[in-house]
C-alpha cells in the first residue's frame, strides 16, 4: 500500500505526539507530560465528533454533553466507590467504582444512550436547525447539572484519587498518558476503517448528495443516527479520561464553549482528515499554553488566529502541508 | 400562590419574552436575508450595554446611554459586516459558525480589555424608577413595564417597515430571490451592511434596557443569545412573526416554569426534594418544549421558507 504525503504527515504527528511525555522524563519537566495528555484527550473527543462532522457533515454543536456525560460517568461512579455507597439499590443493587474499564464502558453507554433521542429529533432536522437543535439539547443538559445539587451543582465534583487499571498504576503520570493515547489510536483506527467501508461510504455519500443516496435506495437518516451515536460514544470516554486528568468534573464540560472548541480542534486540523483532530488538538493545547503564558488576553489572539484560518486557510493544518484530497 | 404573584410573574414572563424578541428578531432576520447564522449576535447585546453604562456614567443621563447603545452596536455590526461577516454569505454554516465564535472571543475579551473584569451597573432613569398597581393590590415595576411597551413598539415598528417602506421591500425582496433583487439594480451589499446594522442594533438596545436590571458584564449576551436561538427554531428561522411568537412562548414559559414547578413539586415531595426537582426541570423545560415542537414541526411554527 503508498502511504502517500498526507500518510506521512500522520505518521509524523503520531510520532510527535508520543514524543512528546518521552521528552519531558528526559528533561525532567512533568507538566509537559499533562500537556501532552490533554492533547491526546481533546484528540479522541474530537475523533469522535469528526465521525460526525467530517464523515456525515453533520455539524454538532452539542458535543459538548456527551464529552461531559462522560466526565460525569466517571466522577459520579468514582465518588460513589471512594464514599463505599451504592448508587442505587431498587430494583438492582449498582455499587460505584474506581476501575477505569468498568467506568469507560458506563460512560460510553451513557453517551450513547442519550445521543439516541437526542440525534433521533435533531436528526428530523438539517443545516441550522440542526446546528442550534444540537446546542440547545446540550444546554439543557448543561442546566440540569448546574441545578441538580447531588453531585455538586454548579461547584462541580472532585475525584479524590485517579481511578485505576487493572495490572498498571495510573497514578504514574506517564503511564494514564499511555493509556490515553493507545485509546485515541484505537479510536483512529476504527475511524479509519469506519471512513472506508460500505456503511462509512454511504454516509459520506449522504453528505454528498442526500438525493442520490435516497434514490439508490439507501435511508439516509438511520445511517446517520448510527453515526451520530458512534461520535457520542467516543466523545464520552474522552470525557471520561478527562475527568480522571483532572480529577475533577465541573458543568463546564457540558458548556457551549466547549462544544465549539471541539469543531475548533477539527477546524484547525482539517475536517473530514483521519489526523486532523490530533493535528488541531495538539496545536490547541500548544497555542493556549504558549498564549497563556505570554498574555492574560490570550483569547483575543486565539479569536483573531481562529478567525484567519476560517477566512484564509480552509484545509486546516494538514490540508495546508498535505494538499488537497481529491473531492475538494 | 395569589393572584398578584401569579400576574406579576406572568408580567416578568413577558418582559423576558419581549427581550428575547429583540435579540430573535436580528437573528432571524439576518438569517432570513442573508442567509447566515450569526453566534456573535450576543455581543452586540454585549456591547449594547456597555455603551449604555459607559455614556450614562460619564453624561449622568440614561436616556443619552439608550442612544450611545443603539449607534454603538449599530455602528460595530456595520464595521464587522464589512470586514468579516461579508466574506462568509457564500460559505456554509460551519465557517459561519466559527468564524462568528472566533469574533465572541474577539469581543468578549477585548471588552475585558477596554472596561476590566468588573461588572458596571446601570440605574434605572428617575422617571421610570416607580411602580405601577396590579389588579390584585400588589405593584409592579414601572421600568419592567416600560421594556415591555419598548418590545411592543419594535414589534409594530419592525412590522410597518418590513410592511409598508421601500427598505423594506427589498428585505423581503431579498429573502425571495436575491440574485432577482440584485439583477434590479438594487445595492445588495449596502441592503446587507443595513439590515446586519438594524439587527446588531436591536441586541444593543435589548443590552442596554436590560443592563438596568441585571449587571453589566462580559459574557451577558452569550446566555442570552442560546435562548434567542431557541426561540427561532421553535418560531421559523426566518419568520419574524415566528421569532414574536416564539419569544413570547419561550419567555412566559421559563418563567412561569420556575415560578410554579417546585411549588408543585414540593406539594408531594416536602421542601428540598420538590425544591430540587422542581428547579432541575424548570431549567429544561424550553429545551423540552423545543424538542416537542420539532418533533410535531421540524421547521419550526412559521418556516418562512420550504
Amino acid at each position: 500500500m503508498e502511504i502517500g504525503r498526507e500518510g506521512v504527515i500522520n505518521i509524523v504527528v503520531a510520532v510527535a505526539l508520543l514524543a512528546i511525555p518521552f521528552a519531558a522524563v528526559v528533561l525532567d519537566e512533568t507538566f509537559y507530560i499533562t500537556l501532552a495528555t490533554r492533547m491526546a484527550i481533546l484528540a479522541l473527543a474530537a475523533v469522535g465528533l469528526n465521525f460526525a462532522l467530517g464523515l456525515g457533515g453533520l455539524v454538532s454543536f452539542g458535543h459538548a454533553a456527551f464529552f461531559g456525560l462522560g466526565g460525569y460517568a466517571a466522577g459520579i461512579l468514582a465518588t460513589h466507590a471512594f464514599n463505599a455507597e451504592p448508587l442505587l439499590l431498587w430494583p438492582i443493587e449498582i455499587l460505584g467504582s474506581n476501575s477505569m474499564p468498568v467506568i469507560w464502558l458506563t460512560a460510553i453507554a451513557i453517551s450513547a444512550l442519550v445521543a439516541l433521542p437526542i440525534g433521533a429529533i435533531s436528526l428530523r432536522t438539517t443545516g441550522v436547525y440542526f446546528i442550534m437543535i444540537t446546542l440547545a439539547f446540550a444546554q439543557m443538559i448543561y442546566y440540569f447539572a448546574i441545578s441538580w445539587p447531588a453531585y455538586g451543582g454548579e461547584d462541580g465534583l472532585s475525584i479524590y484519587v485517579r481511578n485505576g487499571f487493572p495490572g498498571v498504576n495510573t497514578l504514574n503520570p506517564l503511564t494514564f498518558f499511555l493509556i490515553c493515547y493507545t485509546l485515541l489510536i484505537v479510536a483512529l483506527f476504527l475511524f479509519a476503517v469506519f471512513k472506508d467501508s460500505r456503511f462509512g461510504a454511504a454516509l459520506q455519500a449522504a453528505r454528498q448528495n442526500e438525493t442520490r443516496v435516497a434514490a439508490v435506495g439507501i435511508a439516509p437518516y438511520r445511517i446517520r443516527l448510527a453515526a451520530f451515536v458512534i461520535s457520542a460514544a467516543i466523545a464520552g470516554l474522552a470525557g471520561a479520561l478527562f475527568a480522571d486528568l483532572n480529577r475533577f468534573v465541573s458543568p463546564s464540560m457540558l458548556s457551549w464553549q466547549m462544544s465549539g472548541e471541539l469543531i475548533i480542534l477539527i477546524i484547525l486540523g482539517g475536517t473530514g482528515r483521519l489526523f486532523g483532530p490530533v493535528a488541531g488538538a495538539m496545536i490547541f493545547v500548544l497555542v493556549e499554553y504558549f498564549l497563556g503564558g505570554i498574555t492574560e488576553r490570550w483569547q483575543f489572539f486565539l479569536g483573531l488566529t481562529l478567525l484567519v484560518v476560517v477566512l484564509f486557510a480552509r484545509g486546516g493544518f494538514i490540508g495546508l502541508v498535505a494538499g488537497r484530497t481529491r473531492h475538494e | 400562590m395569589t393572584l398578584a404573584l401569579f400576574i406579576e410573574q406572568l408580567l416578568n414572563g413577558i418582559q423576558l419574552g419581549v427581550m428575547l424578541f429583540l435579540m430573535a428578531a436580528g437573528l432571524t432576520l439576518i438569517f432570513g436575508v442573508m442567509g447566515l447564522i450569526n453566534l456573535a449576535h450576543g455581543s452586540f447585546y454585549m456591547i449594547g450595554a456597555f455603551a449604555c453604562a459607559a455614556v450614562a456614567a460619564a453624561t449622568g443621563s440614561f436616556w443619552l446611554g439608550l442612544a450611545a447603545s443603539l449607534a454603538a452596536a449599530a455602528l460595530v455590526g456595520a464595521l464587522v459586516e464589512m470586514t468579516v461577516i461579508r466574506r462568509l454569505y457564500e460559505r456554509d454554516h460551519l465557517d459561519q459558525v466559527l468564524a462568528t465564535f472566533a469574533l465572541i472571543l474577539i469581543f468578549s475579551e477585548g471588552t475585558r480589555w477596554l472596561f476590566g473584569s468588573f461588572p458596571l451597573y446601570l440605574d434605572i432613569p428617575q422617571v421610570l424608577s416607580g411602580t405601577i398597581d396590579l389588579p390584585g393590590g400588589s405593584r409592579y415595576q414601572l421600568y419592567r413595564m416600560a421594556i415591555i411597551g419598548v418590545g411592543v413598539a419594535v414589534a409594530g415598528g419592525l412590522y410597518l417597515l418590513i410592511a409598508r417602506t421601500r427598505l423594506g421591500m427589498r428585505i423581503r425582496a431579498g429573502e425571495a430571490d436575491r440574485e432577482m433583487i440584485g439583477a434590479l439594480g438594487v445595492d445588495i451589499r449596502t441592503l446587507y451592511t443595513v439590515v446586519f446594522a438594524l439587527g446588531a442594533a436591536l441586541a444593543g438596545l435589548a443590552g442596554a434596557m436590560v443592563g438596568a436590571l441585571q449587571s453589566v458584564q462580559v459574557g451577558m449576551g452569550e446566555p442570552v443569545l442560546i435562548l434567542a436561538f431557541v426561540v427561532i427554531v421553535i418560531g421559523g428561522i426566518g419568520s419574524i412573526k415566528g421569532a414574536l411568537i416564539g419569544a413570547i412562548l419561550v419567555g412566559v414559559v421559563d418563567t412561569m416554569g420556575r415560578f410554579l414547578l417546585p411549588q408543585f413539586f414540593i406539594s408531594f415531595m416536602g421542601p428540598s426534594q420538590g425544591t430540587a426537582v422542581g428547579s432541575a426541570l424548570a431549567s429544561m423545560l424550553i429545551y423540552i418544549l423545543m424538542a416537542l415542537i420539532l418533533a410535531v414541526r421540524p421547521s419550526g411554527l412559521f418556516a418562512a421558507k420550504g
